[in-house]
């Protein structure tokens, strides 16, 4: 029998050993299943997560997916430490797209780069924080579910871009088919290394990955919202401000996305269409959970969630399987990393049967 | 608006709400036990997709119904086990089991996106569903539709005219005060939970067998967050959950009729209602934070474990 133990004090090293568990697991039994589908499982370990980057283009792909999931779960982590649970950081990425690329189609006539691309940036950011006002606003007013209002929003996001693409926003010359005309290159960001797609918005996620750390470290407001999460009556004894929290936690998440979606469609898409994400904004959950909700960890979950993508594509081209076996390998990373992480409460027993005492 | 058109207005409202009142009443038995499961939309999937699965192969629809509800309670299995066995946090497990609910369904079941099913059929009850009016409106749904009242009377009955309904919602509001009476606090939030998965699996089974019988990735489109809303709505009651459903089935159905009745909107907006219509009722029901404070389970999302109390 196996029975699970409190420990003393929380284990500091199951902290940072736990994603690496979940990692492990979730490798393990992906085999598993892969070799069950009828794969031979080192040949689908390398179509998986060799193939995808083993040239440049492939590592530049990488980087370029690893970049939204990165930026949105820093936005999504300052909410998640004080316990704010912005789940429609999808709908928020859609609304910053709409922002910029509404911005792009107006202004790519007459404006230069240097103009349009800085006010499409904050037209996304503002868009995706306006989105997320909406369940900040209801939360601070009318103490209405965070997590419910923001995924329904999700939905209304995704009818608002179709009703634009089917209706005002249609390309004349487009043949009918439901997205936008393509953006010019002045509203595209630009390539930042010769023979990949990386473009310059990978550098905005790099400045959010300082701009957390500082604010993460010396923040007092981050140390408060620290505290409403991991001891919420002492923070409300202590008199921290609840509202400035759910409103700080909400907003960051939404200009995160914001931006995130700003730089799909001005990078990678280059017009507006659907979808504009495959579910970044639900996957960058997993990413801020996986890293611990601390940037330099949220680096790194975001690279093995974009090898996550890449594989799942490249095991579609190699292996035929649907390119939707990301999806399964996300949920499971998340679920090994939730089971793994009662070891840093407590550790296991091993009891023999007898120890357990038989009921005479 | 001719009588036979209020009829058929009626009729598609009470279908369009069965996925709602399953999914909500198994959501309700789960809170009431003290466990918060953000998970119902992946149960659901994933039911739906089993269901389908099981009726193209063996075409017996029964079976699948089963099958479909005993997915629903194998997802529920592994909330369960993480939250319940591992105390893990459970709104972070809820939403890890509808990310993996729904990217397995899409894995497994694009061999099924193009195929025909002949689904459930409405009962067509000698007599009875041909009276005028009447027959229409009682008579003439699929046995889901009733079992669907069946599970709400059992289920009402349950939580408040048995003992062990008064001990599901005694785990509900006090684990503490229920581990030291000597109930088996974790084992009776696993029924719950394992009960709420099946009936989100039923939900999920209806809509891909009865309701639009076939397969298509992300069918239930949001249903199952609706569902969770509507516990909420309900003040964790069932007869308001009941109530709620249909009122969220008739916002569904009144996007297919309001161009009938001239409205110009694009449909896009239409199909924003029923969305719009969750953030409405909750911002009305949360609106009175004592109201919820009241009725919502008072243990509701914290975990438990033998050891610490």
């Amino acid at each position: 029998m196996i029975r699970l133990e409190p420990r003393p004090e929380p284990s500091q090293v199951m902290i940072y050993l736990s994603p690496v568990l979940a990692m492990a697991l979730m490798l393990v039994v992906g085999m598993i299943v892969f070799t069950l589908l009828g794969q031979p499982p080192l040949k689908a370990f390398h179509a998986f997560f060799i193939e995808p980057i083993n040239d440049w283009y492939g590592f530049g792909e990488l980087l370029i997916k690893a970049s939204p999931l990165a930026l949105i779960a820093l936005g999504l982590a300052v909410g998640f430490r004080a316990n704010i649970w912005n789940i429609g950081a999808e709908g928020q990425l859609i609304m910053g797209a709409i922002a910029a690329g509404g911005v792009a189609l107006w202004l790519q006539a007459s404006t230069s780069i240097w103009i349009l691309l800085p006010l499409m940036l904050v037209a996304g950011a503002l868009g995706g924080m306006f989105w997320a006002s909406i369940p900040a606003l209801l939360r601070t007013r009318f103490n209405t579910s965070e997590i419910l209002v923001s995924l329904m929003l999700v939905y209304v996001a995704n009818l608002i871009l179709s009703w634009l693409i089917h209706g005002p926003w249609r390309d004349p010359d487009g043949y009918g088919f439901p997205q936008s005309q393509m953006f010019e290159s002045n509203a595209l960001l630009p390539i930042l290394i010769e023979g990949t797609r990386v473009h310059a918005g990978v550098l905005i996620t790099l400045v959010a990955l300082l701009v957390a750390t500082v604010f993460f470290r010396w923040s007092l407001t981050a140390f408060q919202m620290r505290v409403s999460g991991l001891a919420p009556k002492a923070a409300l004894y202590a008199g921290f401000k609840q509202k400035k929290m759910v409103w700080l936690g909400l907003l960051a998440g939404g200009a995160a996305a914001g931006l995130a979606g700003t730089a799909e469609v001005a990078g990678p898409i280059g017009q507006l269409l659907m979808p504009i994400s495959p579910n970044y904004g639900f996957a960058a959950i997993i990413v801020a959970f996986v890293g611990r909700l601390h940037p330099l960890g949220i680096a790194l979950a975001s690279l093995l969630m974009a090898l996550l993508y890449l594989g799942g594509e490249s095991a579609q081209m190699q292996l035929a399987l649907p390119a939707a076996v990301s999806g399964v390998f996300q949920g499971m990373l998340l679920f090994f990393l939730l089971a793994t992480d009662v070891l840093i409460q407590f550790r296991l027993r091993w009891t023999h049967k007898s120890a357990v005492g038989v009921t005479p | 608006m001719d009588t036979n058109t209020l009829i058929l207005i009626l009729v598609a409202t009470v279908a369009a709400a069965v996925p709602l009142i399953f999914a909500g009443l198994g959501e309700l038995v789960v809170e009431k036990s003290g466990v918060l499961n953000l998970g119902v939309e992946g149960m659901m999937i994933v039911g739906a997709l089993c269901a389908f699965i099981v009726a193209t192969e063996t075409g017996y629809l029964w079976l699948a119904t089963i099958v479909g509800a005993a997915a629903g309670a194998l997802m529920a299995l592994i909330f369960g086990f993480i939250t319940l066995s591992l105390m893990a946090n459970q709104v972070a497990t809820g939403l890890a089991l509808t990310i993996f609910g729904v990217g397995l369904s899409a894995f497994v079941g694009q061999a099924y996106t193009s195929v025909a099913l002949d689904g459930i059929k409405n009962l067509s009850l000698p007599g009875l569903s041909s009276i005028p009016i009447l027959g229409k409106l009682l008579f003439s749904y699929n046995i889901l539709v009733y079992l669907a009242l069946v599970a709400f009377m059992v289920i009402a009955w349950f939580l408040y005219k048995t003992r062990a309904g008064l001990i599901l919602r005694a785990v509900g509001e006090s684990p503490a005060s229920a581990h030291a009476l000597g109930y088996r606090v974790i084992r009776i939030r696993y029924f719950a939970v394992l009960f709420g998965g099946a009936m989100a699996g039923l939900a999920g089974a209806y809509l891909s067998l009865a309701y639009t019988p076939l397969w298509a990735e992300g069918m239930t489109a949001g249903r199952g967050w609706i569902a969770l809303a509507l516990v909420v709505f309900a003040t964790w009651r069932p007869g308001r959950v009941l109530i709620g459903a249909l009122l969220f089935g008739g916002v569904t159905i009144a996007q297919f009729h309001a161009q009938g009745l001239g409205v110009e909107l694009p449909s896009q907006f239409l199909s924003m209602l029923p969305y719009l219509a969750t953030i409405v009722v909750l911002v009305l029901i949360s609106r009175d934070a004592g109201v919820i404070r009241l009725n919502a389970p008072a243990s509701l999302g914290q975990p438990w474990h033998n050891e610490l109390h």
